[in-house]
């Protein structure tokens, strides 16, 4: 991890939706430490400020994120040309920690931008056949148009991967409704299963919610709280929420230990 | 896999008793199940398969508000007036599911109150599920802080 951010230069920057790109990264010179799965950098665009942007892949020193354009320094770096350079540091955070998951079945649930940090997840899983249970991926986003990482989608479901909308126009052929319902295509023992779920909190509360329900242990669904944060080094107390600094102690969380602070009206 | 659907919420007995009046009725995909408007005198429960439920757009195509998968039930208007169905319903793969006949089951019902009570509160639980579900979706819920402002 570094103080200062090192020079990263942009090798592709593609588009995945009306208001989200995907860039990769390869470093200029010395690299940063190998991310995890679920861990974040922060993000520098030069002249504007730099953001937490969480991996979504890592391919040795490669780095790829996907970003929702939504302010100022997002909107630059959606816009960042091949050739160009932006400053990274990281590796940030508290990753998904997949290996722990050995020998359970996996439910993947994403919501909007929440697969971005999904996605190197399911690429570990399906890179290590055997080692977990049936893996299921469920996703959800506003309309068709809205979709991450299409192309890739259809190589996910072994044995299930559903995708939703909450919206679709006559040229959707798939499910209409919340991310949620999806869990009742899903093949899983819930005793024997380890959740992960990123997207807006509000879906992440009802995707919990639901799991529990289900009967998987508040301890096996892990959530990913991407509250806004600025040092990255557990200082500045900017993503402070209740007893935990997200920034240090989180992104990615276990249920038990957030649900108490998740439905607090404020924090 | 704990059955979150109509098995999980009825008590043996009384389930038993509902399960002796349906049948298994199998229906192809692109099948329309019922029509919006039309009378609503049968449910059914999806055991495998997709249904889509849909609302009629004038000189469109329908569009989809919601999908429903197994373990799920398809319909609930026959319980109330005006007993017509408000939405429209098509299989969108093939679909096996038990059908029953609204009048026989709250005929069944009026003497058998401990199928009447679990029946209800089965039927308000998914209301209420699919009230919420619909709630949920009134917010911007994949944009920042779903369409919540951040304080
Ligand atoms: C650990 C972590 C990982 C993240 N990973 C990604 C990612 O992979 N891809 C991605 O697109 N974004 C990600 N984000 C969110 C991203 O950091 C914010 O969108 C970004 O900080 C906004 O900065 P800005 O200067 O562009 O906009 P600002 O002007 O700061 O904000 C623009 C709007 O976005 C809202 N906003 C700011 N931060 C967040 C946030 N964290 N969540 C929801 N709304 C926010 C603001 O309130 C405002 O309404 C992540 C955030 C965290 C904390």
């Amino acid at each position: 991890m570094t103080a200062v951010p090192l020079p990263y230069r942009v090798t592709a920057n593609r588009p995945e939706s009306a208001d989200t790109r995907t860039i990769e990264l390869q470093p200029v010179a010395e690299a940063l430490p190998v991310f995890a799965p679920g861990q974040f950098a922060m993000v520098y665009a030069f002249g504007v400020g730099d953001i937490p942007v969480s991996v979504a892949g890592i391919d040795g020193s490669a780095l790829t994120h996907t970003i929702r354009g939504v302010g100022a320094t997002s909107r630059a770096l959606c816009a960042v040309r091949a050739g160009t350079q932006v400053g990274v540091r990281g590796p940030f955070g508290t990753g998904w920690d997949l290996p722990s998951a050995a020998g359970r079945d996996l439910i993947i649930v994403a919501g909007g931008i929440g697969l971005a940090p999904l996605r190197p997840l399911v690429r570990e899983a399906l890179s290590a056949p055997g080692t977990y249970g049936r893996l299921n991926v469920l996703v959800g986003a506003r309309t068709p148009a809205d979709l991450l990482y299409r192309s890739e989608l259809d190589g996910w479901g072994h044995p299930y991967c559903g995708v939703t909308v909450d919206r679709a126009g006559p040229e959707w052929t798939g499910n209409v409704g919340v991310v949620t319902a999806l869990l009742d295509q899903a093949a899983f023992d819930p005793h024997d299963t380890t959740a992960f779920a990123c997207g807006p909190e509000v879906m992440i509360r009802a995707a919990a919610r639901e799991l529990l329900h289900r009967g998987v242990p508040a301890q096996h669904i892990r959530i990913s709280l991407e509250r806004n944060m600025h040092c990255a080094t557990g200082h500045c107390g900017h993503c402070q929420l209740g007893p935990l600094l997200l920034c240090r102690d989180g992104p990615v969380v276990a249920y038990d230990r957030a649900k108490p602070l998740l439905t607090v009206r404020e924090l | 896999m704990k059955d979150t659907g109509i098995l999980a919420a009825i008590p043996e007995g009384p389930r038993e008793r509902l399960m002796a009046l349906g049948h298994e009725m199998s229906f192809p995909a692109g099948t329309r199940i019922f029509e919006e408007g039309g009378r609503a005198d049968r449910f059914w429960i999806i055991h495998t398969g997709g249904v889509n439920l849909d609302i009629h757009v004038p000189g469109r195509r329908a569009a989809v508000v919601e999908t429903l998968g197994a373990g799920r039930l398809l319909g609930w208007s026959w319980l109330c007036p005006p007993h017509q169905w408000h939405l429209g319903a098509e299989a969108t793969s093939p679909v096996r599911a038990w059908e029953f006949n609204a009048a026989e089951v709250l005929e069944l019902c009026e003497r058998d109150h401990e199928l009447d009570h679990a029946l209800l509160a089965y039927v308000i639980e998914v209301i209420g599920r699919r009230l919420r579900a619909a709630r949920t979706r009134l917010l911007d819920l994949y944009g920042p802080y779903g369409s919540g402002s951040p304080g």
